[in-house]
């Protein structure tokens, strides 16, 4: 594994870099999706995030990095009960993962060897408390899909097969990314995803050489690079812990729920989850951003990237429903 | 001729540069077909132990897993490594029939750990059968030399004593270069100008020096650019002009140099890939077609139904030599009873599987379906409702990617039907095709019907479950030959209506005109077709009947 290229270090894309940012501060977002070109750094950019990521404090030998030993599950066999600190899991979900490795199966090493029913955790245990990343997501099989928005929706893992009987918690941000010339998403998942971002390959001159110089030092420069873009993550990550702290505190002016409210209803949106993630992101933008009442702005910022997968389709806009978001967001809040 | 053999020269030096230690180049298309000239390329890279990588890999092998018969001899796990544990240089063969699921995992593996090298063989022979594009542009060099190989070609093997491509410095002024060059070839991926930085390192490299010059700057736009790019810069004055407007806004950079494409090696080298780029882009894509045109041809079509199935859990059963047996799962069942099973047979040595052990693999098989739209895009139905019937297209379509269905598009007008997008689950794609279906001309069909029927024929062998839906004013005009009759063109057309039901293709057919056409009402009885004459319909309403009547 190498180092992954810095997240302060990622041009532009200022988009896709707020919305994974704002998933750090408050997980409960529910995840983000990056659609978009090839090479504009989706990848790139998710895997600068783990290491962007605070630590989380965990019982160590515990297989889904419970915070105390009396919420480790039952059938994991502790070893060391010690809470220690250890970096934000993000794991990834590789294509055609099978259904064993995903929820976990019977460890079968143990039973050829002994004889012993035991339960080896799959990645859903590993992602618990942490972010669970799908590179490719939409070329993902059904069956794995399927089994992802069950977990998901609930926030735990259940298995029932070759005797075994076992549960255990799998609350996890979804990370996607995904080319839409590979094919399209299914709506049920699209929902799932708090955030959804729309990358494109910069057209600024400018911006594109300034990406091939930083990926150029980062490659041929390491060191100098490093030192100075992990101060600057560093930074950010500060940024995000303070946030997380101020999150409670964020007043919500009864015409901000309006608003929300006004937009949604203007936008045909379907439920109330739109209307939920766009306050919910709209606060921990305000958080991040050392306010601490909650304004339009806010609102106006975050809008486009909580709201557009959440519109029913409109094919014949050509402009996407990006810009239909930012034309009605200036309808309604003026 | 010349040409010819400057693209063996170029073939030369890409081969050289993919031996250079530490060039992290990912590596190389080489589309040839076989021939004796492919083996001497793949001769010249003998020296990389290159593995080879069949398209139909399985993850076992790819990523390692349980080593079955390892794990049963010495009762204790053992598993095979994966493909790529250690550095590996492999050759990926037929790499025009590589699956976008392929395509993606061997980019995970190339994007996660730096070191690989990979050499798709690519030997389509079509403009559209080619190496996914999502490898391809991880892959720095394209090989594709013309004509005959030149009298005694050999690529010279590359030198020892090397200097180290990570040492080469390359100033800011070559970056830019570089990405200039390829924004004004509208190459949109940014991995393009990076690896072609790293190829003018390698260029430095081999040829001994520690700085790049204009030289392997050269070389570089020439081996990365010109397969790469979407469209012909205009004249090299008026370069700036087609690359978006904040194109001539570099201020960032040494104050001399604003005028930044009018820099000598800058021209020099727009005119260099210029001069190599593939002739049908010439031809045919610059002038209206969207930067992305190119790759149009799309990952989606490779997609076949039922290759594998929903894999259900492994049942008990016996095993009767048509049932494959899940080995795995059948251990699984039979592990926890070992000691137990030793108690009972000290003697026995070994695992102890008894028949009730065995577990069987089962999948669940669904056709996909695939609805095939056979629009009518002529000048009458162009004058009444063509944009209706592409809105209709495009709802249906949103609508069957949540089923995940596939969907095909041909359109017929003129003397002919055209397929305009093969099957596919990309919406972005089909909207494209659709927003670029241009009207006018007569109302050919049966050759609108005649494609259907051959299509769906061809999808029904790949496991999909064809539909055709026919969008039509039903004026059927022009006759299978391509001859303006009307009495043929009807004729023609109800023969292939027959020849659809024969072959029990499933069809529905949409009278777009304004008021319902008689002979189109025949035209979808002969077809065995549910029937919509659907005067001033809009889009909407459209989608909901074409859902009903597919539904039912």
């Amino acid at each position: 594994m190498k180092t992954p290229f810095p997240f302060s270090a990622i041009v532009g894309q200022n988009e896709m870099k707020q919305a994974m940012v704002l998933t750090a501060v408050d997980p409960g977002i529910g995840g983000v999706l990056v659609f978009g070109d090839r090479g504009t750094g989706k990848s790139t950019a998710v895997r600068a995030l783990a290491a962007l990521l605070p630590p989380i404090r965990a019982v160590e030998s515990c297989p889904v990095n419970s915070e105390k030993t009396t919420d480790c599950p039952e059938w994991a066999e502790l070893g060391s009960k010690k809470v220690m600190t250890r970096p934000t899991p993000v794991i990834d979900l590789p294509l055609g993962a099978t259904e064993d490795r995903v929820v976990g199966a019977l460890d079968i090493e143990r039973a050829l060897t002994r004889g012993e029913k035991a339960f080896e955790p799959g990645l859903l245990a590993r992602a618990n408390r942490g972010y669970l990343y799908i590179d490719e997501v939409n070329l993902l099989e059904d069956h794995i899909v399927d089994l992802l928005l069950d977990v998901a929706q609930s926030g735990e893992n259940v298995v029932e097969r070759e005797g075994l009987s076992i549960r255990h918690p799998a609350r996890f941000v979804l990370v996607g990314s995904g080319n839409p010339e590979e094919g399209e998403l299914r709506p049920q998942l699209l929902d799932r995803f708090g955030l959804s971002v729309e990358v494109r390959s910069p057209n600024d001159v400018a911006e594109r050489v300034e990406v091939i110089k930083r990926r150029d030092a980062f490659e041929s420069n390491f060191d100098t690079f490093m030192a100075h873009y992990s101060a600057e993550d560093t930074k950010v990550r500060d940024t995000i812990l303070k946030a997380r702290k101020r999150l409670a505190k964020i007043k919500t002016p009864d015409d901000i729920l309006h608003d929300c409210a006004a937009l949604c209803i203007a936008l045909g949106s379907d439920g109330l989850r739109g209307e939920l993630t766009l306050l919910r992101t709209a606060r921990a933008l305000a958080a991040y951003q050392g306010d601490k009442v909650l304004s339009r702005a806010h609102l106006r910022d975050i809008a486009p990237s909580a709201l557009s997968h959440r519109l029913r389709r409109d094919p014949l806009d050509e402009a996407g429903s990006g810009a239909r978001v930012n034309r009605i967001v200036a309808e309604v809040l003026g | 001729m010349s040409h010819d053999a400057d693209s063996w020269d170029r073939a030369t030096l890409a081969l050289r540069l993919l031996t250079v230690e530490n060039a992290n180049l990912g590596g190389a298309v080489i589309r040839m077909r076989a021939s004796p000239a492919r083996d001497q390329v793949l001769a010249a890279l003998q020296g990389l132990n290159l593995r080879k990588i069949h398209p139909t890999i399985t993850d076992d092998q790819l990523f390692g897993g349980l080593d079955l018969a390892a794990t049963l001899e010495n009762s204790q796990l053992v598993e095979n490594r994966s493909f790529f544990h250690t550095k590996t240089n492999a050759l990926l063969v037929m790499a025009e029939r590589c699956g976008t699921e392929l395509a993606a995992k061997l980019a995970q593996v190339m994007d996660r750990d730096a070191g690989h090298m990979l050499l798709a063989l690519d030997e389509g022979a079509e403009a559209d059968e080619h190496a996914p594009a999502a490898l391809a542009d991880r892959l720095a060099l394209h090989i594709e030399p013309e004509g005959r190989m030149p009298e005694g070609w050999r690529p010279v093997p590359a030198g020892t004593g090397l200097i180290d491509p990570q040492k080469v410095t390359a100033t800011a002024q070559d970056i830019k270069a570089l990405a200039e060059i390829a924004a004004v070839f509208g190459i949109d991926s940014l991995r393009a100008p990076l690896l072609a930085l790293r190829v003018a390192r390698a260029h430095a490299a081999l040829h001994g020096r520690t700085t790049v010059t204009d030289a392997d700057l050269n070389a570089a736009a020439e081996l990365t650019y010109p397969h790469r790019a979407t469209r012909v810069p205009q004249e090299p004055d008026a370069a700036e002009e087609p690359p978006a407007p904040p194109d001539d806004t570099p201020e960032d950079d040494e104050a001399g140099d604003s005028d930044t494409l009018s820099l000598p090696e800058g021209d020099m080298l727009v005119e260099a890939v210029k001069a190599l780029l593939p002739p049908d882009l010439l031809a045919g894509l610059v002038p209206v077609g969207t930067s992305r045109g190119t790759s149009g041809a799309g990952a989606g079509q490779k997609r076949k139904g039922n290759r594998r199935g929903r894999p259900l859990p492994s049942r008990p059963g016996r095993l009767d030599g048509r049932a494959r047996i899940d080995l795995v799962a059948t251990l699984r069942a039979a592990a926890p009873w070992q000691p137990l099973r030793k108690q009972a047979v000290p003697a026995g040595t070994g695992l102890h599987i008894r028949p009730s052990d065995i577990r069987l693999k089962r999948y669940q098989e669904q056709s996909d379906r695939l609805l095939i739209f056979t629009v009518d895009a002529s000048g009458s139905a162009a004058m009444s409702r063509l944009n209706e019937a592409k809105g209709a297209v495009e709802l249906l379509l949103a609508q069957a990617y949540a089923a995940r269905d596939h969907v095909a598009l041909i359109a017929f007008r003129g003397d002919g039907a055209e397929l305009l997008l093969p099957p596919t689950r990309s919406l972005v794609q089909t909207k494209r095709r659709l927003a670029s279906l241009p009207g006018g001309g007569g109302t050919p069909l049966a050759a609108g019907l005649q494609q259907a029927a051959l299509l769906a024929q061809q999808s029904r062998s790949k496991g999909l479950t064809p539909t055709v839906v026919v969008l039509t004013d039903g004026r059927a005009n022009i006759a299978l030959d391509g001859t303006p009759d009307r009495a043929a063109a009807q004729a023609d057309s109800e023969q292939m209506a027959q020849l659809i039901q024969t072959q029990n293709i499933a069809a529905l057919v949409i009278d777009m005109s304004k008021r319902p056409q008689e002979p189109l009402r025949a035209l979808s009885a002969r077809l065995g077709a549910p029937y919509l004459a659907l005067p001033r319909a809009d889009a909407e309403r459209l989608t909901g009947a074409v859902s009903a009547a597919l539904d039912s």
